[in-house]
């Protein structure tokens, strides 16, 4: 790699860092806007004030905002996320396997989407304003617009509750066979897939025939290459790299995905705890979800804009 | 390998009775059938080459396409024969087309930045078709590769193939593309317009290396161009193109000495406006003093020292290739980017520098017409809002009155008052300049910055524009600062002019000064890059410039 | 300029769709057979000719429900979206325009909020604020304003370097015509076809969030909120839920299909005389 592009490179991790950094702000500063007290609303409304000034001082309340925010901030980078308001739980312990329930969730939703996405793409391509084309971009149009409940639940309804193939809860504990952790999460990753599904084939087209529309396609074609020559040759290297973005933002959609579909399959992983923690304004493990969710998503834009810089010929072979 | 078929007489290419058509969906109505060729019928024999000519719509790419059966955007080819080395390729199938192209056929385009692809290398692409017919082997096509590199005239041969599109010039890139159609060493090219995008110096540089590479091996061409002077230096017979159907076919001399038809004719004698020069008057409407000026907060100088002078009713043409500074000197005149140094004096007072500070007779008094008409108008206005609005603005002019002054302007740019009520996109692209030189003579001025006002135009559309610009000046006495990069244009309208190279003013006076030897280096390159309706024209301003530069 | 016999037929279908939407949602005490909250039959009875939906997990009406639930879920939707245009375009185009240091500020705090997914930041924020109808039209208005802005500044800034413009400034136009005269007539059709998406986004946004009970709140309830309460049908085969779910989806295609039909004429004016 050279020179120019490992600085961009660098540049562009550096700002992901500050952004986050930023986002940890915000996220901090999104709880601190009515001043609500955290004393109250563990020891509840019966509680004596030497009660609440006691816990107010142990827990730091007293301090100054950004001071509690330091404090956050560095309990985070060790490791502690601190503990649950309603439970008194260490954060860091209960998270750590809903978040590896999550990825792994997420992991396979991207298995099954992408390779489809990208192939229903190039069907579309292929049979520019044909039948095909127009079935995916309308079966595309629709899937937009369905809420993730209602082809959750309609899976649920028919083939959890009607035809019995998969359980219509997906409950997963640790030690599970990894055949049977399968099987119930088939029916969350088919709701995921469709969420994302749709996006990524319109975009995957989009980059496809932005690239099968420029000259050097036709100065291809003019030089006798075969479709499939044309294809490996002179489309290919110049498209992977904007299908590479498109599957990491919509990643990032996937990783949003998750939340709803925990909820309606009853999954243990981390989109049902701060859903549960929320209700309860347990402020803490909010904060820390928060967190986490937003910097998987932050890392996901990061990557798909380090793909673009690593695979632009003008980057890579400067002047 | 298989033998290509030869045909005894001589004869590579015969089109015979081509039609082509194309669906047009225009919004809001139902799609409609287009005929773009009708009835045209070439022919081509070995080592010839063909000039196809014609403004923009005439149908000249698409024919150079179909002796490759190639349509562009939907285009379909509905009747006729294209009979390439003996046999009709369009009865051909799918297969003897990729036979045939990059093998015995080859396409030069006009954009060769865009035609070749970025990821990969010159050398690569430049060989693929040769490979790809398997007419040699690798290292024979390379050796073949560098070789034409050389005979182009491109910088460093051995090594020009390394490197990538983008590492390269405009012309050296036309260059390259020239070398990939050669490469295969096929009957026929197809060069479509390939030397339009670059400049005049340029130009004359890539049409040259063309030129000698085409006598050296032999090959037939389609030369498709809106420029008779220029098919005229390489071209052995002309097919002139209107609206799709052929108006003369002849041998070149015939065409550009002797033409039978009057359009013909009208192409021939393109740029030779009538123009007396003017002597300078009294004191200058416009001084420009000394002006430098930059980007990026005084980085980038685009302009350097820059002084000249403009005379009411008078013309001040300035001449430069891309990146000389001339459209940057009109920003600086107009306060859009304030000049660092120098001072500006209009009409008796000094400008102040920035836009901002401008009293609205300064601004009324100096107007701009733009290269692009139809971004230069708001889509969404009617003409009447477009060309009343600066009399509403300036004048107070309302209703009936404003209305009345509208249509007067609409019947001096020679166009009907009922165009008050269309919009700019229903309007031809000579129509649409009209409108805005309408625009900016609605607000009385005393001087009118012509910023490459002919340059997207068509060869006779643009005369007429200029025909215009010329007989307004007379009745309303207005001067022009007019920018351009084509000397014919200058030749037919300037009293005089400023010629810029790099942000400099290299030469200024008045015409007849200016355009008389002797010259200093630049403008002799840029004078004698412009090409004459000649024979033999090329060989003598190339011939000239080796011994110019032997001489240094 | 706009032709009745030109508009296509999936346009005409989301328009009359959404039509009849707004209908039940503007004369829902009219148009609705039964008393929102009345308990009025078993728990989840089926399809009747009583009961056209059936009954709810209470024993309500819930065709009933699913009217007046059309009202609140469009209303906040609706209003919610308003609030993200108006704020989103006037700030968009200022920036634009303006350039400098108002764009710089405004620009990086908006990227800055974008860098959170929205969903997971209305989480954290509603996880503290008090839950009411005000409250979420201001979330949801608020971040979805975000991308309003970037739209609007990125229209804006095309048209803004046009040719047109710059003349308009050479004749010393002021800012006000520049914007409204120049600018906005420019920009109207790929900010009214965004409008759609954006109300859309909002439906399935605030049905998400009463979905997991963050958003409005019982004994109310929009669509959202109706799958929530007859989930636990489900799996005894009982198809309750799905009926709000589905009449989300409607809706939502509904609109999508009329802004896509509206994004289309823009890209077609566009191309304008080829």
């Amino acid at each position: 790699m050279s020179a120019p592009v490992l600085k961009l490179v660098a540049q562009r991790i550096a700002m992901g860092i500050l952004l986050l950094l930023a986002v940890s702000v915000l996220i901090f500063a999104g709880t601190q806007i009515l001043p609500g007290d955290v004393a109250q609303s563990i020891l509840g409304q019966s509680a004596t004030p030497q009660a609440l000034e006691n816990l107010r001082r142990d827990m730091g309340l007293n301090d100054p905002a950004y001071v509690r925010y330091l404090h956050w901030l560095g309990g985070i980078l060790t490791g502690d996320l601190g503990t649950a308001l309603s439970s008194g739980q260490d954060i860091a312990t209960s998270l750590k396997e809903r978040l590896w329930n999550t990825l792994f969730l997420a992991f396979w939703a991207a298995m099954v989407s992408i390779p489809l996405a990208i192939i229903l793409g190039l069907l579309a391509v292929r049979y520019r304003n044909g039948f095909v084309d127009k079935l995916i971009s309308g079966l595309g149009l629709a899937s937009t617009s369905l809420p993730e409940f209602f082809t959750g639940y309609l899976l649920i309804y028919f083939v959890a509750v009607r035809l019995q193939w998969f359980p219509s809860v997906s409950t997963v504990y640790e030690g599970m066979p990894f055949g049977e952790r399968l099987s119930a999460i088939a029916l969350p990753v088919t709701v995921l897939t469709l969420v994302v599904l749709a996006h990524m084939m319109r975009m995957t087209r989009a980059a496809i025939l932005n690239v099968m529309q420029s000259a050097y396609i036709e100065t291809a074609e003019l030089k006798g290459l075969s479709p499939l020559q044309i294809i490996t040759r002179h489309a290919f290297p110049n498209a992977i790299a904007p299908i590479v973005n498109v599957v990491m933002l919509n990643l990032a959609f996937l990783v949003v995905g998750v939340v709803v579909v925990e909820v309606i399959f009853v999954y243990p992983g981390m989109g049902q705890y701060l859903v549960d923690h929320v209700a309860k304004r347990d402020v803490p493990v909010v904060q820390a979800c928060g967190l986490i969710f937003a910097a998987v998503y932050i890392s996901l834009n990061i990557i798909a804009d380090i793909v673009a810089i690593v695979s632009n010929p003008r980057l890579r072979h400067p002047k | 390998m298989a033998k290509r078929p030869v045909d005894r007489s001589g004869l590579l290419l015969d089109i015979r009775n081509l039609r082509i058509e194309a669906t047009s969906y225009p919004p809001g109505e139902p799609p409609r059938n287009v005929v773009i060729v009708d009835n045209v019928s070439v022919k081509v024999e070995r080592g010839k080459v063909l000039g196809l000519i014609g403004e923009s719509g005439a149908g000249k790419s698409t024919i150079g396409l179909s002796s490759m059966c190639y349509g562009r955007g939907g285009v379909r080819i509905t009747g006729g024969e294209v009979v390439l080395n003996g046999r009709d390729i369009l009865r051909g199938g799918p297969k003897l087309l990729r036979q045939i192209r990059g093998r015995e056929v080859c396409y030069v385009a006009q954009s060769a930045a865009a035609a070749f692809n970025p990821a990969r290398k010159l050398m690569d692409q430049v060989t693929e078709a040769a490979l790809l017919h398997r007419i040699c082997s690798k290292a024979e096509a390379e050796k073949r590769a560098i070789g034409l590199f050389k005979k182009l005239g491109l910088p460093n041969p051995e090594k020009f193939g390394e490197r990538y599109p983008h590492q390269v010039s405009g012309g050296q890139l036309q260059r390259a593309m020239t070398a990939m159609a050669l490469c295969s060493e096929p009957d026929l090219i197809v060069f479509d317009e390939p030397t339009t995008a670059l400049d005049v110096t340029t130009q004359i540089d890539v049409l040259a290396s063309i030129k000698d590479a085409i006598h050296a091996t032999n090959v037939a061409a389609l030369y498709i161009t809106h420029d008779l002077a220029v098919v005229a230096q390489v071209a052995d017979d002309i097919m002139v193109l209107r609206h799709g159907k052929q108006v003369e076919y002849g041998d070149t001399h015939q065409i550009i000495k002797e033409p039978r038809q009057q359009y013909t004719n009208q192409l021939v004698s393109v740029h030779h406006i009538p123009h007396a020069e003017n002597n300078p008057a009294d004191a200058p409407i416009l001084s420009v003093k000394n002006i430098t000026a930059a980007y990026g907060g005084g980085l980038v100088k685009v302009l350097k020292n820059v002084s000249v002078d403009i005379h009411l009713g008078q013309t001040l043409a300035v001449v430069g290739e891309s990146g000389s500074g001339k459209s940057t000197l009109a920003r600086a005149i107009t306060g859009l980017l304030p000049p660092m140094e120098g001072a500006i004096n209009f009409s008796g007072r000094t400008l102040s520098p920035r836009l901002a500070n401008r009293t609205r007779d300064d601004l009324r008094e100096l107007q701009m017409i733009y290269q692009m008409a139809d971004v230069a108008m708001n889509p969404r206005q009617t003409i009447g809002t477009i060309i009343g609005r600066p009399l509403e603005f300036y004048f107070g002019m309302r209703g009936r009155e404003r209305d009345a002054r509208v249509a007067e302007l609409l019947h001096k740019i020679e166009m009907g008052k009922g165009f008050a009520d269309r919009y700019p996109a229903e309007l031809s692209g000579g129509q649409k300049q009209r409108v805005c030189i309408a625009r900016a003579l609605a607000a009385k001025p005393k001087l009118i910055i012509c910023d490459e006002v002919t340059s997207a135009l068509d060869p006779l559309v643009a005369d007429g524009i200029l025909k215009l610009l010329l007989d307004l000046q007379k009745e309303e006495n207005v001067a022009y600062l007019f920018i351009t990069h084509d000397l014919a244009t200058v030749k037919s309208i300037a009293d005089a002019i400023a010629v810029m190279y790099r942000g400099e003013v290299v030469r200024y006076g008045p015409k007849s000064e200016v355009l008389a030897p002797p010259f200093d280096a630049y403008t002799d390159l840029l004078l004698s890059s412009v090409p004459e309706m000649e024979l033999g024209w090329l060989e003598g301003a190339m011939k000239n410039r080796r011994m110019a530069s032997a001489g240094n | 300029m706009l032709n009745v016999k030109n508009i296509p037929i999936s346009a005409w279908i989301g328009l009359i769709i959404t039509a009849l939407f707004l209908f039940a949602a503007i004369f829902a005490p009219w148009v609705a057979p039964y008393p929102v909250g009345e308990t009025v039959g078993d728990v989840w009875e089926p399809m009747s000719a009583k009961y056209l939906l059936g009954t709810d997990n209470l024993g309500r009406d819930l065709l009933s429900r699913m009217i007046y639930g059309a009202r609140i879920t469009i209303f906040i939707a609706a209003m919610a979206t308003a609030l993200s245009f108006i704020l989103g375009s006037v700030l968009g185009f200022t920036a634009a325009v303006i350039g400098g240091w108002f764009d710089q500020v405004m620009s990086r705090f908006v990227d800055l909020i974008m860098a959170i997914p929205t969903l997971i930041f209305a989480l954290v924020v509603l996880s503290v604020l008090p839950s009411n109808v005000v409250t979420l039209i201001l979330v949801m208005g608020l971040l979805d304003a975000t991308r309003v802005y970037r739209l609007a500044r990125a229209v804006a800034v095309d048209i803004n370097v046009m040719d047109f413009v710059e003349a308009a400034k050479l004749r010393g136009e002021g800012r006000m015509w520049i914007i409204f005269r120049e600018i906005l007539p420019n920009a109207l059709t790929p900010l009214i076809a965004e409008l759609g998406l954006r109300f859309i986004f909002a439906v399935l946004f605030l049905s998400a969030l009463s979905f997991l009970g963050l958003g409005v709140q019982p004994p109310d309830a929009d669509w959202g909120g109706m799958v929530k309460e007859n989930k636990e049908g489900i799996v005894f085969g009982i198809a309750a839920a799905l009926i709000p779910a589905a009449a989300i989806a409607i809706l939502a295609i509904s609109v999508n299909l009329v802004a896509d039909w509206i994004l289309n004429r823009t890209t077609s004016l566009k191309g304008g005389r080829n």
